[in-house]
């Protein structure tokens, strides 16, 4: 459990957050600017705040009142940064070595070669940094940091320096990282579908502020949070079928969805972002249309915006899926809570980055 | 081969190699003190400091030398001092080392400090955040990292020690054996007539080790460069 409660002034900018981290990923969520790495690195002690208490476990890293304030290098924090920062005097063995030298020998640790076979990372332990690719520095730098028996890891964006064919690449590491190893990682986004897939707790930032705060279904569909083009659901889904057309077949509480291609074998568990202004909403079970995925459900709640939209959350098997339409729209449809409604969502609106393996408490 | 050079020559370039080894032994550590220092820390009076360690790069050498043989002279503050615990540099070798160390460091540590601040920052909190103690960050990844501007900050210090010669002359003089290094040497051989030659072979001897640094210096740059670039 990490505890944060910080306040720090730069010039035109108040950071003042209060939040609780349960082990599991928690990603602090929003845009440039809105204080995640500053939260970041007062957790690292890389930056010291004007005021605060943060305490990881039992430990306190830094109290302000108390005049505690530990070093960088007293913390044990496996810190991710954005560009890897790679020692380039060092071989990938020699950089993933490094913080286990510095680690107190009762620490729990990570076995070295479990590790490099977790990451595929075997063939470059010879190799320096400079010979690298971005997406095999970013797998070094996570063994890094795993490898120094932190207390926490820390994540930095750390795939916002990668194109989209290596951020799917790392991502599913960091998705074993979570289910695999029993280290609890703070892990900064601005990504809302890479908040789908890690997250077990969202803390949704805004201009220094915690503006939401929970699992991800929860906070992806706060439309305070996200504003009302980033809102969206999180379903759980089981692959039943990959298909030769290139879809595959899932099962979720409300029936059968239709996505591209989903990689993983039948039977995995996998969760799916779906963007709230990609549903369209049909009192009756529409007939001849092209989209495949047609999900019945009950209006468990509409919540009108400032502008001429609204949000309707539906109960569909217990998961609940928010679709955003016009006021005038749910006014003619005559919508109210209580009430059968259908859902309906194009599978191709479904990027694969929105899909991801679903974490073990998920699939129990 | 070794008859090539006469006795005197000789007695030169053993002093000269031997003075300017150890001026750059002892400031080398002294000097990556300092390069860290000015490249790292603020601190009051850290232009001074900078001024300090440059002003014999601008000074007449023959000034610097006089403020040697006045501080350090046996009747000087420092020296007196000295001299009582039986440690003398006046007209000693020891002095010639002194006043070519003098000379030579701040071209020593202007090259040292321009590497430290060529690391990036960035990497030394990444080590910290690894668990590393200030010192453990300092020895694997700052000094590593700087180890090309160190080495030639080493070898240029070395070549400028074996040129040496207006500080040394004025403060521990021109004593054969002692004191009288390849440049006085070459003087002193300029001084009398018939010494053209000896004084010609120190000049051959002294554009070969001043071109054998530079090459080592290039060499081991590459080398280095190399390994902390990667591939």
């Amino acid at each position: 459990m990490l505890e944060v409660s910080i306040r720090h002034a730069f010039a035109g900018f108040t950071l003042d957050v209060d939040f609780k981290a349960p082990p599991g990923v928690t990603v602090l969520f929003g845009r440039s600017g809105s204080g995640k790495t500053t939260i970041v690195n007062a957790v690292a002690g890389l930056l010291t705040p004007d005021a605060g208490r943060i305490a990881a476990d039992d430990l306190t890293l830094l109290d302000t009142k108390a005049g505690v304030r530990l070093k960088p290098h007293q913390r044990r924090l496996g810190y991710i940064f954005q560009e890897g920062r790679l020692f380039p005097h060092l071989t990938v063995k020699q950089n993933l070595a490094y913080g286990a030298w510095f680690a107190p020998k009762h620490a729990p640790r990570e076995d070295m070669s479990r590790v490099v076979e977790m990451l595929g990372i075997g063939q470059l332990l010879g190799r320096r940094p400079g010979a690298l690719s971005g997406g095999e520095k970013q797998r070094v730098a996570i063994g890094r940091a795993l490898l120094s028996a932190p207390r926490l890891i820390l994540a930095d964006e750390p795939l916002a320096a990668l194109d989209e064919a290596r951020k799917s690449e790392i991502l599913p590491y960091f998705e074993r990282l979570r289910d695999e190893v029993n280290v609890p990682i703070l892990y900064v986004s601005h990504s809302a579908s890479e908040v789908a897939r890690l997250a077990t707790t969202v803390v949704a930032l805004r201009n220094g502020r915690v503006a939401a705060m929970g699992p991800p279904a929860e906070v992806l569909g706060d439309v305070g949070a996200m504003g009302a083009r980033g809102a969206a659901s999180v379903l759980t889904a089981r692959i039943t079928r990959h298909h030769a057309d290139g879809l595959s077949e899932l099962a979720t509480a409300a029936g059968t969805l239709w996505l591209p291609r989903v990689e993983g074998p039948v039977g995995t568990t996998i969760r799916v972002r779906i963007a709230a202004q990609d549903v369209i909403l049909s009192r009756a079970r529409p007939e001849g249309l092209s989209a495949l995925n047609i999900l019945e459900g009950r209006v468990a709640e509409l919540r009108p915006g400032h502008g001429p939209g609204v949000m309707v959350t539906l109960d569909i098997g217990g998961d609940r899926l928010s679709a955003r339409i016009t006021r005038r729209s749910a006014e003619a449809m005559g919508l109210a809570p209580g009430q059968t409604c259908h859902a309906v969502i194009k599978t191709v609106s479904v990027a694969p980055e929105d899909v991801g393996r679903a974490n073990r408490e998920a699939v129990n | 081969m070794l008859d090539w050079l006469g006795p005197e020559e000789w007695r030169a370039v053993a002093l000269s190699l031997r003075v300017s080894f150890w001026a750059t032994v002892v400031s080398l550590p002294v000097g990556i003190f300092i390069a860290y220092a000015l490249a790292r820390w603020s601190f009051p009076g850290k232009q001074v400091l900078n001024g300090v360690v440059h002003l014999p790069l601008i000074l007449p050498p023959v000034v610097t030398g006089y403020i040697l043989l006045l501080t350090l002279g046996t009747r000087g503050p420092i020296g007196g001092v000295l001299a009582d615990w039986g440690i003398v540099f006046a007209f000693r070798w020891t002095g010639a080392a002194v006043a070519a160390a003098v000379m030579a460091f701040p071209l020593m540590v202007r090259a040292i400090r321009l590497s430290i601040e060529a690391v990036d920052p960035k990497l030394e909190q990444a080590s910290a955040t690894l668990g590393a103690s200030p010192p453990w960050v300092f020895l694997t990844v700052t000094l590593p990292m700087a180890l090309p501007g160190i080495v030639a900050g080493t070898i240029i210090a070395f070549a400028k020690a074996m040129g040496e010669f207006g500080a040394t002359i004025t403060f521990v003089s021109n004593i054969p054996g002692q004191t009288r290094t390849i440049p006085s040497a070459i003087y002193a051989f300029l001084q009398v007539p018939g010494g053209e030659s000896s004084a010609m072979k120190l000049v051959i001897v002294s554009v070969v080790l001043a071109m054998g640094a530079l090459l080592l210096s290039e060499w081991i740059g590459r080398r280095v460069a190399a390994r902390v670039g990667g591939a």
